[in-house]
């Protein structure tokens, strides 16, 4: 059999991992037509390319379905309990950065930080009736940080998409996303608090700690890893 | 240990606080979250099971009977009542993933407004005596104590609300602490705030339903805060004092004691300590074999609000309490539409006394 190597199937994820695993000597290409998920490996034995979606990887990886995935920090935190007794984390590829942030309104002049966050959440439960909402896809990882940052009085409402303009649109006070460069941000009136941030994404190739491999697999595993430079 | 036998042992135990005087009651497993999450916030979602039904809305898997069995009452209203019940609860184990998310619970739950120190014993003792063949630690906390204590501050009713609101977020309470009485440097953001002279300035576009009153208003309540002098460390240290109590119940009365000497408002609730250690005598209780922590119970689910306990084997560190309670009248007021009643409970958990027993 072969190791099974899990790259995001589409878009600039897949392109620069490409380009990442081509700077080390190791090609990576989608074969066939632009529709169809294949791929093959060049440079190195006994690999398997898998195409798949950056969400879908952690899952794989945790599953022991892929030996290797390149994926987000943020996606296998989220997506995994007890993420590091499944995956171990081989290498930081140096794009793909992301910090998942909590972002308030800048007409919030008395919040910056998670203390100034929890005072107005007490005092907007207290005059609005409800708790606070905040609008995230990110459930696990802000709830973590919220409670070891000593927030209460609010709640998670679920946004999977154009999170930013859910304050405007008054469905949530604040909101938890990924962000770049800030850009969208600014142009929909929101800040960063001035604290550390949830978490510090990038894309990086993780190991399934729970995928079999048997002698031919292990030797080529360590093949790959050691062409890549990597131990 | 098989679940027949499980369940067979959770008959025997509702059995016998049937004979102890209460009602069997079952409740839905299928319970409306919006009570839960207004109690409990946002932490409830990582610790029960949510689900969602197209007429009902969310709803989630009873994490335990406590919340349903208050609600029966409080429509029943006869009293004082006694309530038995068993049944599965279900709660989300993340950090602890070998641990089973759902378990059969067995509970007792008195509701009297007469005495609330005997209560707090019956129940107590009740439980206690269901676990007597095995070597077990019992433990016990008054949360009354350290809610008094907040109370009996020497600073502002702001600051004694806003540590009364973390007293079950004991990292979060402590940064306050040390925030209020100056050991914690006030952060660059708010020191910028509290310096300027036009702090709601702003010319950006207001969004949002926070309204610009609710920001000035904030801001004039951390002014107010800058302007108070700091908590003194002697308060600070009374505190820590009634956190850090460590004894058997009959000399943890004496050492609370001590401390009320300099923090007065804690006497009655150091009496009602007493009292409740005097019922406890009553019902055939060994005091020095029962341990009193300034600090238990304030890691539990936060509707405790006086005495809290737990039965664990020392021996086992790997194993969940396998028994825990306490007394919640702020709940029945919260659940009660208006009205209120003392109460206190406690629950068994069946699988774990058999796996304690060696039946396992």
């Amino acid at each position: 059999m072969t190791v099974k190597l899990g790259v995001p199937s589409k878009g600039r994820l897949m392109e620069k991992t490409f380009d990442w695993f081509a700077a080390r000597g190791v090609t990576l290409a989608r074969t066939g037509s632009d529709r169809e998920y294949a791929g093959a490996v060049s440079g190195v034995e006994g690999v398997d390319l898998v195409l798949l979606s950056a969400g879908e990887i952690p899952r794989e990886l945790a599953a022991g379905r892929i030996h290797l995935g390149v994926t987000g920090t943020d996606l296998i935190r989220e997506k995994l309990v007890q993420w590091d007794q499944k995956v171990e984390p081989m290498a930081e590829l140096g794009f793909g950065h992301a910090d998942l942030i909590v972002a308030v309104p800048n007409a919030w002049v008395d919040v910056d930080t998670l203390d100034d966050l929890d005072a107005a959440a007490a005092a907007f439960r207290a005059r609005h009736g409800f708790r606070m909402r905040i609008a995230t896809k990110y459930h696990r990882l802000v709830r973590d940080y919220l409670r070891n940052g000593g927030v209460a009085d609010y709640q998670l409402v679920d946004s999977q998409g154009a999170t930013e303009g859910t304050v405007k649109n008054l469905t949530a006070e604040a909101i938890a996303d990924i962000t770049s460069s800030g850009e969208t941000l600014r142009a929909n009136h929101l800040k960063v608090l001035a604290e550390e941030p949830v978490l510090r994404s990038q894309a990086t190739l993780f190991r399934s700690r729970t995928a079999p491999l048997d002698e031919s697999e292990r030797e080529a595993q360590r093949a790959l890893i050691a062409t890549l430079g990597l131990r | 240990m098989t679940a027949a036998a499980i369940r067979l042992e959770a008959a025997r135990l509702r059995a016998a606080f049937e004979a102890a005087g209460a009602l069997p009651v079952e409740c839905d497993i299928l319970q409306p979250s919006e009570i839960l999450l207004d109690l409990y916030g946002e932490d409830i979602r990582a610790r029960a099971y949510t689900t969602a039904d197209p007429a009902r809305g969310e709803v989630m898997l009873r994490p335990d009977f406590t919340v349903p069995v208050v609600q029966m009452h409080m429509a029943r209203a006869a009293e004082p009542a006694r309530y038995t019940y068993a049944g599965e609860v279900f709660r989300r184990q993340e950090d602890f993933p070998d641990r089973t998310p759902e378990y059969l619970q067995v509970g007792y739950e008195l509701f009297d407004r007469t005495n609330a120190a005997e209560a707090d014993a019956e129940v107590f003792a009740l439980i206690h005596a269901q676990l007597h063949d095995l070597n077990l630690r019992a433990a016990t906390g008054d949360i009354g104590i350290l809610t008094a204590a907040v109370a009996g501050l020497d600073t502002s009713d702001r600051r004694r609300a806003a540590l009364m609101r973390h007293i079950w977020r004991p990292r979060r309470f402590r940064a306050l602490l040390d925030r209020f009485s100056g050991k914690a440097p006030v952060p660059p953001s708010r020191a910028a705030l509290l310096a300027s002279d036009t702090p709601l300035a702003f010319n950006g576009e207001q969004i949002g339903l926070r309204e610009p009153e609710e920001i000035a208003a904030r801001v004039q309540a951390l002014r107010d805060d800058a302007a108070e002098p700091p908590l003194s460390r002697d308060q600070v240290a009374l505190i820590d004092a009634v956190l850090n109590v460590r004894e058997t119940c009959d000399y943890a009365v004496e050492h609370l004691r001590d401390i009320a000497v300099d923090l007065p408002a804690i006497q009655p609730a150091v009496e009602t300590l007493d009292a409740r250690c005097d019922a406890l005598a009553g019902h055939g209780v060994t005091l020095s074999e029962v341990q009193f922590e300034g600090s238990y119970g304030r890691t539990t689910l936060e509707y405790y609000d006086g005495f809290v306990f737990g039965f664990s084997d020392p021996a086992r560190p790997d194993l969940p309490p396998v028994a825990t309670g306490g007394r919640y009248d702020a709940l029945t007021r919260q659940l009660g539409g208006g009205g209120s009643i003392p109460a206190v409970g406690g629950v068994i958990r069946p699988d774990i006394l058999l796996t304690l027993r060696g039946l396992a």
